[in-house]
């Protein structure tokens, strides 16, 4: 067998195009990416953990890109991640290095540092425990980057580069693209965009402005960005900024994932989409796939709606029933299960696992439950697993419910995406329930709503009866 | 209702703060409350509350409290 090459070390090929433009429109050729990125590289001595606090700049992707190259292990990490999440993250996992930006750094850990950039510091932490990490082993993601569960997905070299290779190929990527970034680079799907469209020797337009500020649409204009990505909230903020009326003539194409986007939105979009000459793609995808799964091929948006498509190239979808059979027929509903090189290795709650390998072998029970069409397309109509996306995020309900149990109040979780309901029975605290949920988990106040009953509704041996509550 | 209080008032509500914390100083950004989620409501709030419908350049460009009233006077509304 021969080693297959990871994308991040064949891009060279790539020295005189663009790859970053950062906010302030400067141009980043590959050639000066790379010599930025093997200085990083060269400060880790030998294979092991490093985590990185991402921001959407240079510094971000030069500090990925280098310590892939030097052969480490690198955990991404949001960087709005609350200090004490972060500081417990790192006891658990202890990483040798940790690279972060200024603002993170009033952190108290005990730390050397060992290189300056920008405004990024690589640190090398006390850390000298002895563990191995698996020579397949490249990244460590975050399932639910909010409550700061220290429990991240493995990821190998060989799921980011099929994973990479796969979106470039049905996406059509090519070196004249420039998507602009729209989420923070942590989150799969963004990491995802960055991956695929540098295997391409694309150019990436980095920022850490948001839709709602004039910043972004400055920097998407100035540079002619091409497509950008975006989760279900992106195209709510789209619509209230009356996206019909806007005059972008670079778009080329869009990509939806990160929950599943209404059925309206999606008939609104299609529309304008089709009348602007801009291709739509509603995808599906994990961070146990590394990122995606699933796209609908654009010339089905309106034929398909609410579809989530077909498997990407090299992966294949098929449904099971209760007892793990799979089911033929048509438009019957089970849980979606996926085959794929970029099905991820497993999970991590500590570096005690970082020694593991390959746990899945490719296969994914997502925990969706989805239906297929007699032309094979997929719908996904319902969840096994007690999780929501807030605002692309994805957030654990049985963790939310440990939190705020954590600081003293018995509740119940349930909702459906961007509307989490607490259930409690002291309704005077509310406020300071919300106030302590939301700056635990870094979302907006608005995400959360709640409930008052009288009593958690439980069965005879304590479980909550989730079905009491509707 | 004076309009200035219910300028004040669509902070208050959509941001869950404290009259005190509503000056020059309160920007986008500046406090967890206002992010891209946070600032959907307050446009919505505002628009309610003064029955009008901001163009998206308005909306973008409202980055702060005290932008926030040059904005929303052009629609009319007088402070």
């Amino acid at each position: 067998m021969t080693k297959t090459m990871n994308f991040f070390d064949d891009l060279e090929k790539y020295s005189s195009n663009v790859a970053i433009i950062t906010e302030g429109s400067k141009q980043i050729s590959y050639k000066d990416l790379l010599e930025t990125a093997d200085i990083f590289g060269k400060q880790i001595k030998k294979r092991c953990l490093v985590f990185m606090v991402c921001e959407n700049s240079f510094e971000s992707v030069a500090g990925y890109i280098g310590f892939l190259r030097a052969g480490a292990v690198l955990a991404l990490i949001q960087d709005t991640t609350d200090n004490t999440l972060l500081a417990n993250l790192i006891e658990v996992y202890k990483p040798e290095y940790i690279y972060l930006s200024a603002e993170k750094s009033e952190m108290q850990i005990n730390c050397t540092i060992v290189y300056s950039f920008g405004n990024y510091t690589l640190l090398k932490t006390d850390h000298n425990t002895d563990y191995t990490l698996h020579k397949d082993l490249a990244l460590l993601l975050s399932t639910s980057g909010s409550t700061g569960s220290p429990k991240f997905v493995r990821q190998s070299y060989k799921n980011n580069n099929s994973n990479a290779e796969a979106i470039a190929q049905y996406l059509g990527i090519t070196s004249t693209d420039r998507p602009i970034s729209t989420m923070p680079m942590s989150y799969t799907f963004m990491l995802s965009i960055i991956n695929s469209h540098l295997l391409k020797g694309a150019s990436i337009i980095l920022t850490d402005a948001t839709l709602m500020e004039k910043r972004f649409w400055e920097i998407m204009k100035d540079n002619n960005a091409t497509t950008f990505g975006g989760v279900p909230y992106i195209f709510e903020m789209l619509k209230k900024l009356r996206f019909e009326q806007m005059n972008l003539p670079s778009l080329k194409y869009i990509t939806q994932a990160g929950g599943k986007l209404s059925k309206e939105l999606t008939a609104e979009f299609n529309d304008i989409c089709a009348q602007k000459g801009i291709k739509f793609y509603v995808m599906y995808g994990q961070t146990e796939a590394t990122a995606r799964m699933s796209y609908l091929p654009w010339e089905y948006a309106c034929k398909k709606l609410g579809s989530m498509g077909i498997a990407i190239p090299g992966g294949q979808f098929w449904l099971e029933d209760e007892n793990g059979n799979v089911i033929g027929d048509r438009d019957t509903m089970g849980e979606l299960i996926y085959k794929g090189d970029n099905v991820t290795l497993g999970y991590a709650e500590s570096y005690l696992n970082l020694s593991k390998g390959d746990e899945n072998k490719g296969i994914l029970h997502t925990g969706d439950l989805a239906k297929r069409d007699a032309e094979g397309f997929y719908y996904i109509t319902g969840r096994k697993k007690r999780f929501l996306k807030m605002f692309g995020k994805r957030v654990n309900l049985n963790e939310i419910e440990e939190l705020i149990r954590t600081a003293g109040y018995d509740c119940v979780c349930t909702g459906t995406d961007d509307n989490l309901i607490i259930y409690i029975t002291e309704p005077d605290d509310k406020d300071r329930i919300v106030s302590y949920i939301a700056k635990r988990t870094g979302i907006n106040r608005a995400g959360f709503s709640f409930v008052h009953i009288d009593k958690i509704p439980r069965n005879d041996s304590g479980k909550v009866r989730y079905s009491a509550l509707n | 209702m004076k309009n200035k209080q219910k300028y004040d008032l669509a902070f208050i509500n959509s941001f869950s703060i404290d009259e005190n914390k509503l000056g020059d100083n309160l920007e986008y950004n500046t406090i967890q409350e206002w992010d891209s989620v946070g600032h959907m409501g307050l446009i919505a709030e505002l628009e309610e509350i003064f029955d009008i419908m901001m163009e998206m350049d308005d909306i973008i460009d409202f980055s702060s409290y005290k932008k926030g009233f040059e904005l929303i006077a052009k629609y009319g509304v007088e402070f």
